[in-house]
């Protein structure tokens, strides 16, 4: 049955949620204005937390569960901030994730336990993976391949514990040329030169990594596949297809972020006396401020994406392919936290900009969403040739 | 439990509707415009697949299926991609006999709902739309003056659909500080239905004024009885029907694109190879879906009788600012042919611009 309504354990999750990334929130500032830092894994507020929090609710069949629950539990982290939790998560990075997907039993138990990030862009190459420069070479004297080439903008870079890596075995292949490679921090040859310096989210983790005959024994190839399939790509599209679940978690991380700019806004105007008057019909528009109309113009624009971010995830939920569907509301919501935290800065003038308060912030960091796993032009490419039946070669 | 999953019933009902927009709608809806009328026999039609009896109960002569709003989204959505105009006209009657369903009396429910559940076309109207600029019609000028048990109404309403052929008007007035709804028959004293209106779009639309010359009506008039009717929630579903109105255009529009750019030719190659046409056709996609979401949302919460005036204004916005952007590039999508009357696109232009200005003529 088509339901939007919360349940009381979803809203009792969902305050939980808040309330944690509130405690987050107060770290926000300082850890953006002091990047070089490493954010702490574990706040001093955690241990207090959870002592008074109790449990988290256990949830019943009627109780919103799945990909929606975790979308919205996203929302509500990155509502607090990007980068701070009150405890970190160990594991659960991108690298893991293809490893859970790819990766052989023997791969996934040595290295399972530990945190890995995911190596795909290059200086040279962003959204098109099949131009990976970074080289594997088998030697098959000691059955170690030897990596070459640099990698940047790796998310939990400088924590992780290893990478997955993406390099080419055979450059004259293309696409299917790409391989995946297990590599584990201290490699000689694997060095980590520094954190990136970004417009927002810069307390986060986020690296640059360099290997220069970095050396890994052969059957550190994740799935260890070593042929070249001819026609096809299926290889690289086992590891595309990881990105279905991730476009909507991408899409909600950004969606966290402009819902606490909406909410502040929010606090800022009512503080101010502007009347939100949702009775406003059509021709109700006389009576509505130019900022409340423009507010509850966002306030549109934020449900419509968020709806269209938990259909995904719904979808996913349901086994059924949400392959369009991931494309279409990491766009819009790409799209959509831009219009939004700026226009909650337009609204709120000059104070928006002040670094005494986190609008600006929420601005720098949220932009990012419409860049990272896939820009928002690529995700149109993909939804176009979906529409018009075209292949890559027809639409490019 | 938050769940996007269609009913099989729902997915029926879709199914269903699709086909006959496909076949019936669609076919006429140019000739319709042109001739700013529509057939007769189109209502009748349209009235024998009992849009409107379905979820009438039986006791007063419906097939008493579950009222569901969100299947009358759908099912709205569906008609609308055949052709705006034609979808409002089949569902006017809804309009009217959802609103005493929903808020009615016994009484009023059994003297009125049979008259809906009969072999021929029958309909009554809703007048919430007032003539000037900026009327609101959360805030009417209409009013109903107590004289004894008795209500005397005064005032002017514009944009009642199907004005020119309703048996009963349901008009909102303010009475004291509050909002009312009164069942006006068509032949009571004072009431004054003007002549068909002339709009730039949803030109077949049946519509007219009404003027209400101190029209003296007794208790029973008001809907709800003494304790009233939530007009807010009435405007709402109203407001959510129109966004779905507004979404089945937009797809109109999107799935009328797509074939075409892949046909026309430009430089040796389909236009829809450009990605300025390719994205352009995207973001018409992503803009649609996002807001059927939205109307879903707003349908299930009143569906549930949760209070959906936030939802209702926050789908309806959408839709009229999304629905006139699709629609606008529709046109340029097609560029010349876009301008000419020969494809269907600068009527679902006029008509955007129309539906996203217009209240309470159509509900779910």
């Amino acid at each position: 049955m088509i339901d939007f309504r919360l349940t009381e354990t979803d809203r009792a999750q969902l305050e939980r949620t808040r309330a944690e990334a509130m405690i987050c929130r107060r770290y926000a500032r300082e850890l953006d204005e002091n990047e070089e830092e490493m954010i702490p894994d574990t706040l001093p507020e955690a241990d207090d937390f959870y002592a008074q929090a109790g449990p988290v609710p256990s949830t019943g069949p009627e109780d919103t569960q799945g990909p929606v629950m975790m979308l919205l539990q996203t929302m509500g982290h990155y509502w607090g901030d990007y980068s701070v939790r009150l405890k970190r998560p160990m594991r659960g990075g991108l690298g893991n994730a293809a490893l859970a997907a790819a990766g052989t039993e023997e791969q996934k138990r040595k290295w399972g336990d530990l945190l890995l990030s995911m190596a795909i862009t290059e200086p040279g190459c962003g959204s098109d993976p099949s131009r990976v420069a970074t080289t594997a070479v088998l030697d098959e004297t000691t059955n170690e391949w030897i990596l070459n080439g640099e990698k940047i903008f790796v998310t939990t870079g400088i924590r992780a514990h290893g990478v997955v890596l993406w390099a080419t075995i055979d450059k004259s292949a293309g696409r299917a040329g790409i391989k995946s490679f297990l590599v584990e921090k201290g490699t000689p040859g694997f060095e980590v030169p520094h954190k990136e310096k970004k417009l927002g989210i810069r307390a986060d983790d986020t690296a640059a990594y360099v290997f220069k005959d970095c050396r890994i024994p052969r059957e550190n190839l994740l799935g260890l596949d070593e042929s070249i399939p001819k026609a096809s790509s299926g290889g690289f599209r086992g590891v595309m297809k990881t990105f279905n679940m991730t476009r909507p978690l991408t899409a909600a991380m950004g969606l966290g972020i402009a819902e606490a700019a909406l909410d502040a806004t929010r606090e800022e105007l009512e503080a101010a006396g502007v009347v939100l008057d949702y009775t406003a019909g059509p021709g109700g528009l006389g009576r509505l401020s130019a900022a409340a109309e423009r507010f509850m113009r966002l306030e549109a624009l934020f449900e419509a994406s968020k709806l269209a971010t938990l259909q995904c995830g719904w979808m996913a939920g349901q086994g059924l392919p949400n392959n369009l569907e991931s494309s279409v509301c990491k766009a819009h919501a790409g799209s959509a936290v831009r219009q939004i935290t700026q226009g909650c800065i337009e609204i709120l003038g000059a104070a928006g900009v002040s670094r005494e308060h986190l609008f600006e912030k929420w601005m720098r960091d949220c932009r990012i969403t419409d860049i990272y796993e896939g820009t928002g032009e690529i995700q149109r490419l993909i939804i176009a040739r979906g529409l018009l039946d075209y292949t890559r070669h027809d639409l490019k | 439990m938050i769940s996007f999953g269609p009913s099989e019933e729902q997915e029926l009902v879709r199914d269903a509707m699709r086909e006959f927009a496909a076949d019936a709608i669609r076919p006429i809806a140019r000739a319709c415009d042109e001739a700013s009328e529509i057939p007769q026999d189109f209502l009748e039609t349209a009235w024998s697949l009992g849009l409107t009896s379905t979820q009438i109960p039986e006791a007063y002569g419906g097939a008493g299926e579950a009222r569901s709003l969100v299947t009358n989204a759908i099912l709205v959505e569906e008609l609308a991609v055949g052709d705006a105009t034609l979808a409002i006209a089949a569902v006017a009657p809804s309009l009217f006999a959802n609103a005493i369903l929903d808020q009615g009396t016994e009484a009023q429910k059994q003297a009125l709902l049979p008259r809906f559940c009969g072999e021929t076309f029958a309909t009554g109207a809703l007048a919430v739309v007032e003539p000037g600029a900026l009327a609101d019609a959360s805030r009417p000028r209409t009013v109903a003056e107590a004289k004894g048990t008795a209500f005397v109404l005064s005032g002017q309403k514009t944009a009642v659909v199907m004005g020119d052929r309703a048996s009963h008007f349901l008009v909102t007035a303010r009475v004291g500080d509050d909002l009312g709804a009164f069942v006006v028959p068509r032949d009571a004293a004072g009431v004054v239905v003007g002549e068909q209106e002339k709009r730039m779009g949803l030109r077949a639309l049946p519509s007219t004024s009404l003027a209400l010359e101190r029209v003296e009506v007794g208790p029973e008039a008001l809907l709800g009885g003494a304790s009233g009717a939530d007009v807010q929630q009435l405007l709402n579903g109203s407001r959510t029907a129109l966004a779905a109105v507004m979404l089945g255009l937009s797809r109109a529009v999107l799935e009328y694109c797509v074939p075409y750019s892949k046909d026309r030719v430009a430089f040796d190659e389909p236009i829809a190879k450009k990605q300025s046409i390719a994205f352009r056709l995207a973001d018409m996609h992503i803009e649609q879906h996002a807001l059927r979401q939205l109307v879903w949302q707003a349908a299930s919460l009143l569906e549930h009788g949760e209070d959906a005036t936030r939802a209702a204004f926050l789908a309806r916005s959408y839709a009229a600012e999304k629905s006139m952007w699709i629609a606008d590039n529709g046109v340029q999508v097609l560029g010349g042919h876009g301008f000419i009357r020969e494809h269907p696109v600068e009527m679902w232009f006029r008509n955007a611009r129309t539906l996203g200005v217009l209240e309470g003529v159509v509900g779910l």
